[in-house]
């Protein structure tokens, strides 16, 4: 799945992951817009309305039973109750391979022991 | 023509241009100061707070500056009261180009080259509040704080007062500068308490290289600072110098020293720390000890500063930059060192314990407790009182998205990516 979140939140949502067990998962800084209010900036005579925001995007393959505890992690890591808080897109996974072992599918997201 | 200057200066009555010329120096090294205190105290905070941080420690060149003009100068330079001066001096009434009594430089130089203290002084505290309290206030706490603890401690300890009368030594501000901002750092913390995320998540510095950049810059002006603390050109300006390069020397190498048996890696924000520490405890002995006095000073100071550094953060006091760790404690040793080793063969002046002066060591002491004790209870109030009137502290939705972009519109490092320009729309 995908999670767009706020960067401010972004340890929090972490945290709340690493709780939840959840241990694979990358993330990276990226710029977008959901419809939250723009925010105004003025350096000496020019006056500008940043249109796109900084926010944290999470990417978690986990396997079936884990996308509701995941879900529930991450969204409790990242709601501030404002505009902007992001979202999480949930998308089916076709195949994974763990490139060490070649294990596949879920073997392939099982965190090793 | 030499004849010609020998004139003016005798028309100028009694202001010997040599000295002057040394104080003018001196006044801007020390103006320097405070922007590089900003450039330090920026590395240190997150990326988010940067423009803030710096803009605390520019904001006291206006507000500080302004304020010392209209009264500050007078409360801490009129006359010879024993906590406070007098107000014949409020808008530098009497303050001409003139010699100022008792020294050999113009008296309006030297109400510039005090101010130059003062406005660090103030800056240094917002070390204890960074990330957090809002710029408005902080502005107002500055200027009160200017005149209500600096400017009292400065007439306490240089302007005749009670301290002065009883012979304690202080070169350069271990009273009003370093012990003063240290522990009102301390109840600043207390006050506006920790940053919402303290305890819970790392809150790194987020530039090494402003940190260390930020201390050379302050260890350059620092020259100034004690070496202009002379009030001349002469002998007690050149052991100054010398002792400002001396001792954050030795204090570097202990504190390299400390971090390499600690954790077995020299850190850079370590050596940051180092050299204002030096600095700060050199400070109220620069002209009184002697070179390797200096030394010793530098490596002694060391080690409180770094064991406090190290176990502060454990606690709930979220005294953000450590100021109480580096310029209070690196104060109080200063000034307690002075009470043991000042040297009269060097400075001309007067002896510590060790060379036969057992009097003047009670006096630092008691110099240390007051000026402590008075500093934080000050504080305390002041904000306590300002919190009456107004917030301290942003929301904590604003302390998420950081300072920078809540309490002034912009950014340190901005791309301009999805920047949209508003036209202002023409008459």
């Amino acid at each position: 799945m995908v999670a767009i979140v706020r960067p401010e939140r972004a340890n929090d949502v972490l945290e709340a992951l690493y709780r939840a067990d959840v241990r694979g998962l990358s993330m990276s800084r990226v710029q977008g817009h959901g419809g939250e209010t723009d925010r105004v900036e003025t350096y000496r005579g020019t006056t500008v309305k940043m249109e796109l925001a900084e926010k944290v995007r999470f990417e978690v393959a986990v396997s079936d039973h884990f996308v509701e505890p995941t879900i529930k992690a991450i969204q409790d890591g990242a709601r501030t109750g404002e505009v902007g808080d992001g979202k999480i897109f949930v998308l089916d996974i076709d195949k994974v391979v763990r490139i060490r072992t070649g294990e596949e599918d879920t073997e392939a997201v099982t965190p090793v022991v | 023509m030499a004849d010609l200057l020998a004139t003016t200066a005798a028309a100028a009555g009694g202001i010997d241009t040599g000295d002057t010329a040394w104080m003018l120096v001196s006044t801007a090294l020390v103006l320097m100061m405070t922007p590089a205190l900003g450039l330090f105290y920026a590395g240190l905070v997150r990326s988010k707070n940067t423009l803030n941080t710096f803009m605390m420690s520019v904001g006291a060149l206006g507000v500080v500056t302004v304020a010392w003009v209209v009264v500050g100068y007078s409360i801490a330079f009129d006359g010879g009261g024993s906590l406070v001066g007098g107000l014949h001096h409020a808008f530098l009434r009497g303050v001409g180009p003139g010699v100022q009594p008792g020294l050999t430089i113009p008296a309006l130089l030297f109400v510039v080259f005090e101010a130059s203290f003062c406005i660090i002084t103030a800056a240094l505290i917002s070390g204890a509040v960074v990330e957090r309290m809002r710029f408005g206030p902080f502005l107002v706490f500055m200027t009160v704080w200017s005149l209500v603890v600096y400017a009292p401690l400065a007439h306490q300890v240089w302007g005749g007062g009670w301290l002065a009368q009883h012979g304690v030594l202080d070169w350069a501000g271990g009273v009003p500068v370093e012990m003063a901002s240290g522990f009102s750092a301390f109840a600043a913390a207390i006050v506006v308490g920790a940053r919402k995320d303290y305890g819970r998540q790392a809150l790194l510095p987020h530039n090494g290289v402003y940190a260390l950049l930020g201390a050379g810059l302050l260890w350059f002006g620092w020259f100034g600072f004690n070496g202009g603390s002379a009030l001349t050109s002469g002998r007690g300006a050149a052991l100054s110098f010398a002792n400002t390069l001396f001792a954050p020397a030795a204090t570097l190498v202990a504190w390299i020293v400390l971090d390499l048996v600690r954790a077995r890696k020299a850190t850079a924000i370590g050596a940051a720390t180092a050299i204002i520490v030096g600095a700060v405890a050199i400070t109220p002995a620069a002209g009184y000890v002697s070179p390797l006095g200096a030394l010793g000073l530098g490596l002694l100071a060391a080690i409180p500063s770094y064991a406090f550094i190290v176990w502060r953060p454990r606690t709930r006091l979220d005294e953000s930059l450590d100021v109480l760790a580096a310029h209070g404690l690196g104060g109080v040793t200063g000034i307690l060192f002075v009470g043991f080793f000042a040297a009269k063969s060097w400075s001309g002046i007067g002896d510590g314990l060790i060379y036969g002066d057992a009097g003047r060591l009670g006096w630092q002491a008691i110099a240390v407790v007051v000026t402590c004790a008075y500093a934080f209870g000050a504080t305390f109030v002041i904000l306590r009182v300002l919190a009456l009137f107004t917030r301290l502290r942003v929301s904590s939705r604003d302390e998420g998205l950081g300072l920078d972009v809540s309490q002034h519109g912009e950014e340190a490092y901005t791309t301009g990516e999805g920047a949209i320009l508003v036209r202002l729309t023409e008459s």
